[in-house]
């Protein structure tokens, strides 16, 4: 996003402007999904806690889950789109 | 935040409870005074249900052909479409709603439909020229909570309630009229004349007054479900600044809405009817009013802590 500073005229072409709004989509898809599923795992991990579910989580054996985190070094990197060619 | 959420639903379901509270004293005070209670009182819950039941059922339809709303498509409105895309992912709703494009000045939005499958989001163009990206996001946010908050029942159930209560207090008076009462007169002075009288007159005031108090309740429950939107819309977005821009923005503009009216006033995001008063236009809100003033809004998402 920051080369693309460089270079006024791109803005105006409709396939680069076509292409950022699908990669701000999905990357705002991506944001969200980590998001809700932190956000699940939360609540559900809270309903283990609390009485009264907490009953039938050990009446069935649920078990806590684990937040979603970038595992490696790489994933945590922001993405490079690459017009090499 | 889910604290205030939570807390909203909960005291959401204490004004419907206190709502049922009511209407079951009434219809057993109208058993007690009047001989043939039973059969009228069907007849109100019944009349009540089916007139609600088509508007409820199909909502969709008619506020869309009401409204002359067009479906938004990927070559015209991309923006919008993909901002409702997204959104999906965090709001956990499993079929996307419809979205349609009103052509008014006006910057607005509603959302409609009888359960999250069946569900409509409506905007008008005024709101897609006026506001920018994370102002539109809070917006469709706070109209697919709605959706996912099952509002458009809610209002439709209590709506039935409160025209239950209007038709019985009407049928009750209407029997007053035609001298209903001669009947228990004669009656009374078999038993102990003092206590009645008064308790019929208290009864008969609750009754008179319980369609004021019942749409009072029910505009009630429809400022607490906006805060409870607003509050959700924040839970999907996690930017409570994106929402109180649009609010701001939105209370700002001085369009009147073409196709406004009572019926559908309150399921928009900000209402229709603009008060047009001097300058130092203040946006309150009052017991009679189906949202709550912008201000009151405004604070409301600064004291949520995502």
């Amino acid at each position: 996003m920051a080369v693309s500073e460089n270079y006024p005229e791109l803005k105006s072409n409709q396939n680069f402007s076509e292409l950022s709004e699908e990669l701000r989509n999905t990357e705002n898809k991506i944001s969200f999904s980590r998001q809700f599923y932190n956000d699940t795992v939360t609540q559900y991990n809270t309903k283990l806690m609390v009485f009264p579910s907490n009953i039938i989580a050990s009446l069935f054996h649920f078990t806590p889950r684990d937040l979603f985190t970038a595992e490696s070094e790489e994933a945590r990197k922001n993405v490079k789109v690459d017009f090499g060619n | 935040m889910f604290k205030n959420i939570k807390r909203n639903k909960m005291e959401s379901g204490i004004i419907i409870a206190i709502f049922i509270l009511v209407i079951t004293l009434i219809v057993y005070y109208i058993c007690h005074a009047l001989e043939l209670g039973t059969f009228s009182i069907v007849i109100a819950l019944i009349f009540s249900i089916s007139s609600a039941w088509a508007s409820y059922y199909y909502s969709d339809k008619i506020v869309l052909s009401i409204n002359k709303a067009r479906p938004a498509t990927k070559e015209e409105d991309l923006k919008i479409v993909n901002i409702l895309d997204a959104l999906m992912v965090p709001s956990g709703l499993t079929s996307k709603p419809r979205l349609y494009v009103v052509d008014d000045p006006q910057p607005n939005a509603f959302a409609t439909g009888r359960n999250p499958k069946n569900a409509v989001i409506c905007v008008t163009t005024g709101l897609l020229d006026k506001l920018g990206y994370y102002e539109l996001e809070g917006v469709i946010a706070h109209e697919l909570s709605h959706i996912k908050n099952y509002d458009i029942l809610l209002s439709c159930v209590v709506s039935v309630m409160v025209g239950f209560i209007v038709m019985l207090s009407d049928m009750f008076s209407r029997f007053l009229l035609w001298g209903g009462m001669d009947h228990n007169r004669d009656r009374n002075n078999d038993r102990d004349r003092n206590g009645n009288g008064i308790l019929m007159l208290i009864g008969l005031i609750c009754l008179i007054l319980s369609p004021l108090f019942g749409s009072l309740m029910q505009l009630a429950l429809s400022r607490k479900r906006e805060f409870l939107a607003d509050a959700t819309a924040v839970e999907f977005t996690r930017n409570p600044d994106g929402l109180i821009s649009a609010l701001q923005k939105l209370d700002a503009d001085t369009n009147q809405l073409a196709t406004a009216n009572n019926a559908t006033a309150n399921m928009y995001i900000v209402n229709p009817f603009k008060q047009n008063m001097k300058e130092g236009k203040k946006n309150f809100s009052n017991i009679f009013s189906t949202h709550p003033s912008i201000e009151d809004r405004i604070e409301a998402l600064r004291n949520l802590e995502v």
